[in-house]
């Protein structure tokens, strides 16, 4: 019984998604080139089936503003056919894989009536029902920069200078303090020395912590007065 | 001496409010057909509300950083004068805040003009300057004689 519904459920989820998955169709969303160069249009595809020999791949373009496509390609029966008389002619190569389940195409020397639509349709026998998917074309004369880059970049630096400036100040304050605590320490030590020699007669050894609470008095003095 | 500290107070803070307006409101130029500012370009063509988002240009943007970046300036120069109020020695000076506040006058002062010059290549000619430009122009005097205050006034007990 367990066995029986094991293998069924099996069956049934191998089954149910072929039946409403279909072929499903990847192109880019929006795809910007500048006046002159080539583009690449990628189209792949998933499906639950192997690839087949007689998959086939077609795209077709749509002007911006109108109403009608044109076929520009096809690949079938291991062979691709490229726009031969339309807006395309001599301009559209195959750089797909079809085994790989890639039916990319480059389009070279853009203009601007090339912007528009292009939509990438695949087959899969016998998985042939999918949606087509679309790429959009933009073709600059010049690529736009976008919003708030250069924003972003101004405010960063002059901010990053800031922070820069205050890190250095700081800095220098922190080892100018400590030359004048060394400087002290050593005149601390020389005078300590003379007077001892001075008066006359061993004298114990100079208390470091006695030096170190003097110098760090006359560190303090010297702050408050700077400020 | 509480008067003199008010007054100080209240005009940084009457600068510092023309500065967020002139940068948030949208009404740098103005035309019949619409408004437009640092951000956005609206206007009503036949039909609706059409607005561009400000991509057309590097100065827009350097505009746009330029203004940020002094209201940055202001309110981080008003929150080192409560600062140095508590904590400057008697006699001492507010170089700190003053310095920041000149920066950010400077700041409003150098995009007001790179809008002024670069304005006909995203506003068609023809139109004229809304308010907000002008209260950038006039936050710009506000925050300098601020700024020099703070650099002449002298901390007393």
């Amino acid at each position: 019984m367990l066995t029986f519904l094991a293998l069924a459920s099996v069956v049934l989820l191998g089954i149910v998604p072929e039946q409403t998955q279909g072929i499903v169709i990847y192109t880019g969303w929006e795809r910007h080139a500048l006046v002159g160069s080539d583009i690449r249009l990628s189209c792949s595809f998933f499906s639950w089936r192997w690839t087949s020999e007689d998959v086939t791949f077609s795209w077709t373009y749509r002007p911006d503003g109108s109403r009608d496509s044109i076929s520009i390609f096809h690949y079938t029966g291991g062979a691709a056919y490229v726009d031969n008389k339309g807006p395309f002619r001599d301009r559209v190569e195959f750089v797909g894989n079809p085994g790989r389940r890639d039916g990319s195409i480059l389009i070279k020397n853009l203009d601007f009536s090339d912007n528009g639509t292009f939509t990438c349709d695949a087959k899969n026998p016998p998985d042939i029902v999918g949606r087509p998917s679309s790429v959009r074309l933009l073709v600059f004369e010049k690529v736009p920069i976008q919003a708030g880059v250069i924003t972003g970049a101004i405010i960063g630096v002059v901010l990053g200078l800031l922070v820069l400036i205050v890190v250095i100040y700081y800095l220098m304050r922190f080892l100018v303090a400590r030359r004048v605590f060394s400087l002290s320490v050593s005149k601390h030590g020389k005078k300590k020395k003379e007077g001892s020699q001075q008066r006359q007669g061993p004298v114990p050894p100079a208390d470091p912590s006695k030096v170190k609470a003097a110098a760090s008095e006359k560190k303090k003095e010297s702050r408050k007065d700077k400020k | 001496m509480l008067l003199l500290l008010l007054g100080i107070i209240l005009l940084h803070v009457a600068a510092l409010v023309l500065l967020f307006v002139s940068t948030i409101v949208s009404v740098w130029t103005s035309s019949e057909t619409g408004t437009s500012d640092l951000w956005i370009n609206c206007s009503t063509s036949n039909g609706g509300y059409h607005c561009d988002p400000a991509t057309s240009g590097e100065w827009i943007q350097a505009v746009q950083a330029v203004m940020i970046l002094s209201i940055i300036f202001s309110c981080l120069s008003l929150f080192l004068f409560f600062c140095q109020l508590f904590t400057l020695q008697k006699g001492g000076r507010f170089f700190l805040t003053g310095t920041f506040q000149i920066l950010a006058s400077l700041f409003v002062m150098s995009g007001a003009i790179i809008y002024t010059v670069m304005s006909p290549e995203w506003v068609p000619e023809g139109d004229a300057f809304g308010y907000s430009y002008i209260l950038a122009w006039v936050a710009f005097p506000l925050a300098l004689i601020s700024g020099l205050i703070y650099v002449i006034l002298r901390k007393r007990e």
